[in-house]
C-alpha cells in the first residue's frame, strides 16, 4: 500500500491497516533497537513504546519524509532517550565512525605477505568454489541466521534491512541515520563475516 | 616491479567488493578491479561467494513478529482508537 493510503486508513482508524504496519516494520524496529539497548526484551519494549508514538504522532505527521523513515525516527528517538537513561554509553561512535576501528573483510594469513617478491598479497589459500545445491539447504540457512547473530548490533541492522528485507541503501540510511559510506562499511563488514562463516562451513562439509 | 603499481593485490580487491557492487567505485579504480577480477580466477571466486551469499541471505525468511506482541499492539490500537 502506498503511504498516503496508508496513512488515510490509520487516519481513519482502519485495525487492518495498522496491523499490516506492525506486520511488516515491528521485526525491523526490534533490530535497530538493539543496537542502543542491550537485550532482546529491552529492543521489543522500545518497538512496541514505537508504536504508541506512532499512533500518538500520527494525526501531526505531516508526510516530509516517507512514513518508515519516520517510524524509525522515533524508534531511534526512544531508544537513545532509553539508553542514556540507563546511564548506558551510546555506540556513537561506532556508528558514526566505524572506519576508526580497522577490521579486514579476510584474514590476513589468507594472503602472501605485501612484500612477497613475487605474488606481493597474493592469495595463499584461495577460497574454492561452492556447490550451488548445498546453499539453499536448511543447515546453510541456519548457519547463515547464526552468523547474521553473531554480528556486531549495529552490523547486524545493516545486512538485515538490507540483504535479508531487500531495502534500499537509501532506506537504510534514512533509518539508521548513517552516512552513504558507513551505511558501506557496515554493510562491507557484515557480509565479510558472514561469506567467512559459510565458508568455513562449507569446506568443513564438503571434506 | 613498476608496472605492478597500478595493479590492485588480492588482498586490496576483498576490501574493495562492497564498494564495486554498490557502484561506489570512482572509475578509474572500478577498471582496475574489473581487470584484476579478469585475471584472477581466485578473486573471480572470491566476488561470486559475496554475491551467492546476499542472494542467500534474500532468501531467509524475515523474523515474524509474534502473536503476542501482535495482541498487545493492537490493543494498544484500540486504546488510541477509542480516544
Amino acid at each position: 500500500m502506498a503511504d498516503d493510503q496508508l496513512l488515510a486508513a490509520l487516519r481513519g482508524r482502519d485495525e487492518n491497516a495498522f496491523r499490516e504496519l506492525v506486520r511488516e516494520y515491528h521485526p525491523s524496529l526490534v533490530r535497530v533497537a538493539r543496537i542502543y539497548v542491550p537485550t532482546q526484551a529491552a529492543a521489543e519494549e522500545v518497538a512496541q513504546e514505537t508504536w504508541l508514538g506512532v499512533l500518538n504522532g500520527l494525526d501531526r505527521f505531516e508526510g516530509r519524509s516517507s512514513l518508515r523513515t519516520w517510524i524509525f525516527r522515533i524508534l531511534t528517538n526512544i531508544a537513545k532517550t532509553k539508553a542514556v537513561r540507563d546511564g548506558r554509553t551510546l555506540p556513537f561512535s561506532a556508528l558514526q565512525d566505524p572506519r576508526g576501528v580497522p577490521e579486514a573483510a579476510v584474514d590476513a594469513d589468507r594472503f602472501l605477505d605485501p612484500e612477497h617478491p613475487r605474488w606481493p598479497g597474493h592469495w595463499a589459500v584461495k577460497p574454492e568454489a561452492w556447490p550451488e545445491d548445498a546453499l539453499l539447504a536448511a543447515e546453510t540457512r541456519k548457519r547463515l541466521a547464526e552468523a547474521i547473530e553473531a554480528l556486531p548490533a549495529t552490523q547486524r541492522a545493516v545486512i538485515s534491512l538490507r540483504d535479508v528485507e531487500g531495502w534500499s541503501s537509501e532506506e537504510v540510511r534514512n533509518a539508521l541515520d548513517l552516512s552513504e559510506t558507513n551505511q558501506r562499511v557496515l554493510l562491507h563488514r557484515a557480509r565479510s563475516k558472514v561469506r567467512a562463516a559459510l565458508e568455513d562451513y562449507l569446506n568443513e562439509a564438503g571434506t | 616491479m613498476s608496472t605492478d603499481v597500478e595493479q590492485l593485490s588480492c588482498r586490496e580487491l576483498v576490501e574493495l567488493v562492497t564498494d564495486y557492487l554498490e557502484g561506489a567505485l570512482p572509475e578509474e579504480e572500478r577498471l582496475r578491479f574489473e581487470d584484476h577480477i579478469a585475471r584472477c580466477g581466485a578473486c573471480k571466486i572470491y566476488l561470486e561467494q559475496i554475491r551467492q551469499t546476499v542472494a542467500a541471505l534474500g532468501h531467509l525468511p524475515e523474523d515474524a513478529l509474534t502473536p503476542e506482541a501482535e495482541r498487545v499492539l493492537l490493543d494498544a490500537f484500540r486504546g488510541w482508537h477509542r480516544r
